[in-house]
């Protein structure tokens, strides 16, 4: 079953093309990644299928139905996590969960958000103001916030920017250990490529606003004779040692 | 499917805003202030004209039943503008874009807190000036509550303008909040009949709901007429402008989806 069908979807701002004619399937219930450098479009490719952005041409439907026209069908049962985005800074995450869980028509919320504190350690810091908190302490609040609905698609940008290892580590054991027990859909834009090896069952690579290869990491890796992912996006940024037949 | 018009999702944009409330109470007390010293000062001024005005003194209490009023259109767009404001100081917009929350129920939500917030900032300051000034707006009875819904629809519409404009512009347009009301306080005839103005500038003080308002408001005190023409046009003035307001915000918010501005902006 597919999640996400993409269909010749450009956008352009003015004379600049950011995404070029796109087209790519993604499974229901599997992660993938959108890698890229910067410039590359993940981010603006990452929009449209929130229907944040309107294309310039092509189509996008997002659990069956069309992006453009019928996104507040889809909204409620998707969720977005970006660093770039805050909550509130002076209302409690507590008030903030509240707050979205009504947005989201979560049935039960105080039970919903009293799960979510306890899965996702937030206990100690529950009733404080979120923008009092740990960089570490901000992702794990706006995981909660993601999750409220349980959504069957989660989009994630950059999930893991700025925090330490550990807590990165336990952000990614989470995202897999959800997907396991729900089925939801993940898709997430990283430069993180210890992060997409580990997480990842399909990989998009995008480049100067097109998807210039496409596959399983384990695939992508042994199609470029490397050893890691990383190596891959350096040899495809770099225009190196190109494969003979892309996939 | 989400509902095509939520009371629940407006419900809790509204609480959003009332839970900062709850935990300030500087802004609080901010809300009250300026409409508490505006009064007082011109019930000073009322006091020395007095004296020395033949047409204040048929009418004691007419500047700041006025300068109350006034304080309702400034308080409503301003209302408008600071809950907008808010989404945008907090970078909570991408959020809010991705929830099943719709524009309009956007801009309902803004329209409430609107109307919380002018209670919270006029009121004391009217209760206030009865044991001040032994004037209570009030006696102007079931009248005074059309010309405050007047004038707070006309500083929704006008709060709607200035957050498109800082939609479209971002945050360097944000004073426009403050200041872009003042441009119509000349024409609104807040304290002087419109005929006071010169002949070629009345036409467009006409064109403006609070003309209409003010100029029931003096019928009102000085006459003892209520004045329906007035209402009516101030309240199918309100109408246009409002339905205006909230097509050029919704117009906005498609130009940022078109622009990509949503998932970005902010301070």
């Amino acid at each position: 079953m597919t999640a996400i069908q993409v269909r010749s979807l450009s956008k352009s701002f003015g004379p600049v093309l950011a995404v070029n004619d796109v087209s790519f399937d993604i499974a229901a219930g599997s992660t993938t990644a959108l890698l890229g450098g910067n410039g590359a479009g993940k981010t603006t490719t990452l929009s449209m299928l929130l229907g944040l952005l309107l294309p310039s041409a092509g189509s996008i439907r997002v659990l069956g139905e069309d992006m453009v026209r019928h996104r507040y069908r889809v909204l409620p049962r998707l969720n977005f996590s970006s660093p770039y985005v805050d909550l509130p800074h002076r209302l409690s995450v507590r008030q903030n969960l509240t707050v979205y869980g009504h947005l989201y028509g979560v049935a039960g919320l105080k039970a919903r958000i009293a799960e979510l504190t306890d899965e996702l350690e937030l206990g100690d810091f529950i009733d404080r103001p979120s923008g009092k908190l740990s960089a570490g302490q901000k992702t794990r609040v706006a995981l909660a916030k993601a999750l409220l609905n349980k959504p069957q698609l989660l989009l994630l940008d950059e999930p893991t920017a700025s925090l330490d290892p550990d807590t990165a580590d336990w952000v990614r054991h989470y995202f897999q250990s959800y997907r396991r027990r729900t089925g939801a859909t993940i898709v997430l834009a990283s430069h993180n490529m210890t992060e997409v090896e580990r997480m990842c069952d399909h990989v998009l690579i995008m480049k100067l606003g097109r998807i210039v290869d496409q596959g399983s990491p384990a695939a992508l890796i042994e199609r470029f004779g490397r050893a890691t992912m990383e190596e891959v996006f350096l040899d495809i940024a770099r225009d190196r040692q190109r494969p003979e037949n892309p996939a | 499917m989400s509902e095509v018009f939520s009371p629940r999702r407006v419900g809790a944009m509204c609480l959003r805003h009332l839970y900062i409330l709850k935990g300030s109470w500087p802004r609080l007390l901010e809300m009250a202030y300026w409409p508490a010293i505006n009064m007082v000062v011109w019930g000073f001024t009322s006091q020395f004209f007095a004296g020395h005005s033949t047409w204040v003194a048929q009418a004691g209490g007419i500047l700041i039943g006025a300068v109350l009023l006034w304080d309702v259109m400034f308080r409503g767009n301003l209302g408008v503008a600071l809950s907008f404001l808010e989404e945008m100081w907090s970078r909570n917009l991408g959020h809010l874009s991705v929830s099943p929350l719709r524009p309009y129920e956007l801009v309902a939500s803004m329209l409430c807190m609107s109307l919380i917030r002018t209670v919270i900032g006029v009121l004391p300051a009217a209760l206030l000036a009865i044991p001040l000034y032994h004037y209570s707006i009030f006696s102007l009875g079931l009248p005074l509550l059309a010309f405050w819904m007047s004038l707070m629809v006309s500083g929704w519409a006008m709060g709607l303008a200035v957050s498109a404009m800082v939609l479209r512009f971002g945050l360097g347009a944000e004073s426009l909040a403050w200041v872009m009301i003042f441009a119509m306080a000349p024409l609104a005839g807040i304290y002087y009949p419109i005929a006071t103005l010169p002949v070629w500038l009345q036409p467009l003080a006409w064109a403006l709901p609070p003309a209409h308002v003010f100029e029931g408001m003096r019928a009102l005190v000085f006459d003892g007429v209520l004045r329906l023409d007035l209402l009516a046009s101030a309240m199918a003035l309100d109408a246009l402008y409002l339905s205006l307001g909230a097509a050029v915000f919704l117009w906005s918010w498609h130009g940022a989806r078109t622009r990509g501005a949503l998932l970005n902006m902010g301070e």
